[in-house]
């Protein structure tokens, strides 16, 4: 059972797991999905892409940023049946740019890369983990820097994993 | 209505003298117009001799290309600099400097003669116009042919002149915020001027993580290990990433250039534009000011002479990471004076090492434990109980009365009586927010947090923002505050980039910020946490395996490093088994949820030992009701769960 102790000020509860066990009966304010300070995702209300978004680290700020935002929004425009097949020209050189910065975008595995987003900084070694604080919840655990975590990137577009694969 | 000259009568004499005295006055007064008005011309013309001088003498040597633009520009900054359009020269392109003052100079014209004078400066004005874009790439060539002659030509190639985003300061913040615009205008062209001789660096691990590497070479190499096992380096980005100044106006795409081991001492907020300590001067579109902070040290130091400061070190930057790396390998003694974040983690660090070399390390603060000014004291207890078992002496309610060198130790004589005497002093009794540029720039500085103010869009003027350990921002749930934290830096950088790229969003995601004390104790916080607020701390019964420690090793990883900002990917530890096995002290503070308190409203939240769950914490604080029961927004936490 929970025991309730002062000290001054401060209010000292132990609670067990049993007394944590009923739901909470707190409220919270709803959230609004159109609140204009919230931090946002990867895709924003409008549909268009947040290019600051935490979730792709260096990616659209690096020396290869601009090819990588030509490469990206490609794809998420594009109305082809194999979405980004028509994007190949722009994925191509933005493989290019990262070809010439080893040092940014590591040329790991195909393998490896393509169990993570490619949002993920898998191909780039930029950010810091503890850099860029969370995305609010809308979007992916995928953060700045880590390639372990598979990710899982809650907005409706998924990434080409396979074409960025593509070398 | 001649009432006077209608005065009948007498009227004649009157009248007379009436005539003779308006007569006088208006001729004098003629005069008078007339010797100041040509006084003026005068001295506008010595002016107007003076300047042409000037740039005759100083464009001596320049690239024959300008010399075509040269005249008319000369004309055009005489023009400015008689109707005084500016107070100081601009270093700007001439195409905007001359552009401006043609049409002021048409606007001005009321000093008659000057008219005459002005008008055909000013077509020439216009005919510079188009020369000078031709010529924008090594525009110093403009500085030259003003007056405080600035350094002619230092290689023009050296750096920038004119920065559409300038960032003063290497820090955090201003990556942070060089990504946001880079992120946002693409093909900006951002200028990084810092004093440091480094690139831009994350602080945190130069007090955790790069004490606890196995790596020898860490101190040269400055890389540490993750919380997942992987290694980074403290440098936000390698070399390659950012592009080298002289090539910052001509990139295709913008990038990001540092310019190391310049300081920024003089901003004209008018003009829009610095002034360096080397004497040269660079303009911008827009400026972020992110200076962060110098660490303050303590009085009765300062005054204690060479001996002792010689054996005294200040802790912030990388130098100073090395620094006392070397001093802990060498000498038997070190004492901390300080009991807050920077003073315990370090204590912390230093006490782990004391365990091979057999170094002592020493604690000393005010306060009665440590985070005594963050922690309700239960917890502070607790946890300086935490801290000593890390190998730390622990010296607390100390207030230095004086220091002194003797035989070959430093002496701390406290207040009570208590002396100590150690080897080495490190001084983390907090950081002096560096304000330099306000006087210069106009800028307000807050009396009560320091720093330099700034409205909940962190903007200080027009085309001025301010992040960072520097910035006294207005925070739309909590109040005016300034905070020196890591994840605000990045989150300020970040919003101030946005900023200044069009955004005008207030800040509004709260930033949080986090601490180990040893494998036992590690927290993550949110919002305000100050221990002189009510608090309401809710413990979960404590278990073995909940602590920072199970935490990685079940995951197989070092240091529970940084914060919830990673992937939410430990792997999940192996969900609860049976009761718990270890049955607690009555004060075993394993891991709970504290929240702080400021009329009845939750405006801090410390997650202690429990991870992963800052996004409640943030939602709970930006909601800022007043709930009932507190208990019940613990339930909230899942305290009991991993």
């Amino acid at each position: 059972m929970s025991s309730v102790r002062e000290e001054g000020k401060d209010r000292i509860i132990f609670v067990t797991k049993e007394d944590h066990q009923a739901p909470s009966s707190a409220e919270l304010v709803e959230e609004d999905p159109n609140d204009p300070y919230e931090e946002r995702g990867l895709i924003l209300p409008s549909g268009e892409i947040n290019w600051n978004c935490p979730c792709l680290g260096g990616m659209a700020s690096g020396p290869c940023g601009t090819d990588f935002k030509e490469a990206f929004s490609c794809f998420h425009y594009s109305k082809e049946e194999v979405k980004g097949s028509d994007c190949l020209e722009q994925f191509r050189a933005m493989q290019e740019c990262m070809q010439r910065y080893p040092e940014l975008y590591p040329q790991e595995d195909e393998k490896e890369r393509q169990e993570s987003s490619p949002e993920t900084d898998q191909t780039t070694q930029d950010s810091a983990p503890a850099e860029m604080s969370t995305p609010n919840s809308t979007s992916a655990p995928v953060q700045d820097s880590n390639p372990t975590p598979p990710s899982a990137p809650a907005d409706p577009t998924p990434p080409p994993t396979e074409s960025l694969g593509e070398s | 209505m001649s009432t006077g000259a209608a005065g009948g009568g007498g009227g004649g004499g009157d009248n007379k003298l009436y005539v003779l005295l308006v007569g006088a006055a208006f001729l004098g007064g003629g005069v008078y117009a007339y010797q100041t008005v040509r006084g003026d011309k005068q001295r506008y013309q010595d002016r107007l001799t003076e300047i042409a001088s000037r740039p005759n003498k100083a464009a001596a040597g320049q690239p024959s290309a300008y010399i075509q633009s040269e005249a008319p520009a000369v004309e055009a900054t005489e023009t400015e600099e008689v109707h005084e359009q500016v107070s100081e020269p601009q270093a700007a392109p001439a195409a905007e400097e001359s552009s401006p003052p043609a049409p002021a100079v048409e606007e001005s014209s009321p000093p008659a003669p000057a008219v005459e004078e002005s008008s055909p400066p000013a077509p020439a004005a216009e005919e510079s116009s188009p020369p000078t874009p031709a010529t924008e790439e090594p525009a110093p060539s403009e500085t030259t042919e003003l007056p405080p002659a600035v350094d002619s030509a230092p290689s023009p190639a050296k750096f920038p002149s004119h920065a559409p985003y300038l960032l003063i300061g290497g820090g955090t913040a201003s990556f942070a915020a060089a990504r946001s615009i880079r992120a946002r205008d693409p093909g900006a062209r951002v200028l990084i001027v810092t004093e440091e001789p480094d690139l831009p660096y994350m602080r945190p691990p130069l007090s955790k993580e790069l004490w606890f590497s196995d790596d020898p070479s860490v101190t040269d190499t400055l890389r540490f290990k993750q919380w997942n096992g992987k290694e980074r380096s403290i440098y936000f980005q390698p070399p390659s990433f950012y592009i080298s100044p002289e090539e910052l106006d001509s990139a295709e795409n913008g990038g990001v250039a540092v310019l190391t081991g310049k300081k920024v001492v003089h901003m004209d907020v008018r003009g829009n534009k610095v002034q360096l300590n080397d004497d040269t001067e660079i303009s911008y579109d827009k400026c972020l000011i992110a200076t962060g902070g110098v660490p303050r040290n303590l009085q009765v130091i300062e005054r204690a002479g060479d001996e002792v400061m010689e054996r005294t070190s200040l802790f912030r930057k990388i130098e100073d990471f090395k620094a006392l790396d070397k001093v802990s390998r060498n000498a038997k003694s070190i004492t901390i004076i300080g009991g807050g974040f920077l003073g315990s983690e370090l204590a912390c660090a230093l006490g782990r090492r004391s365990t091979e070399s057999g170094l002592e390390v020493i604690q000393m603060f005010p306060e009665r434990g440590n985070m005594g000014k963050v922690l309700p004291e239960y917890l502070s207890n607790w946890t300086t109980e935490k801290v000593k078992r890390e190998g730390v002496k622990v010296v607390a309610e100390a207030l230095v009365k004086a220091v002194t060198y003797k035989d070959d130790k430093v002496e701390i004589q406290l207040k009570d009586g208590r002396v100590v005497k150690t080897d080495h002093i490190v001084a983390a009794v907090g950081l002096e927010p560096s304000v330099d540029l306000a006087k210069s720039a106009g800028l307000e500085v807050d009396s009560d947090f320091g720093g330099y103010r700034v409205n909940a869009e962190l903007q200080a003027r027009s085309n001025i923002w301010v992040a960072g350990d520097a910035a006294c921002f207005y925070d739309i749930r909590l109040g005016r505050r300034r905070v020196e934290h890591h994840d605000h830096a990045v989150v300020s950088g970040r919003l101030a980039g946005e900023n200044m790229t069009g955004a005008n969003k207030p800040y509004w995601h709260q930033s949080m910020f986090w601490s180990d004390l040893g494998p036992d104790v590690g927290y993550e916080a949110i919002g305000i946490v100050d221990s002189s607020l009510p608090t309401v701390g809710v413990f979960a019964k404590a278990t073995a395996k909940d602590t920072p420690k199970a935490a990685t090793e079940k995951s197989g990883t070092g240091i529970r490093s940084e914060s919830e900002t990673e992937a939410v990917a430990i792997s999940p530890v192996a969900s609860s088994t049976p009761a718990p096995t270890v049955e607690h002290h009555k004060d075993d503070y394993g891991k709970g949820v504290i929240f702080y308190l400021r009329d009845k409203v939750v405006v801090g939240i410390i997650l202690w030992n429990v991870f992963n769950r800052m996004p409640i914490a943030r939602k709970i604080i930006k909601d800022g009701e007043e709930h009932a029961d507190l208990n019940e927004v613990a339930k909230l936490f899942n305290i009991h769960e991993d």
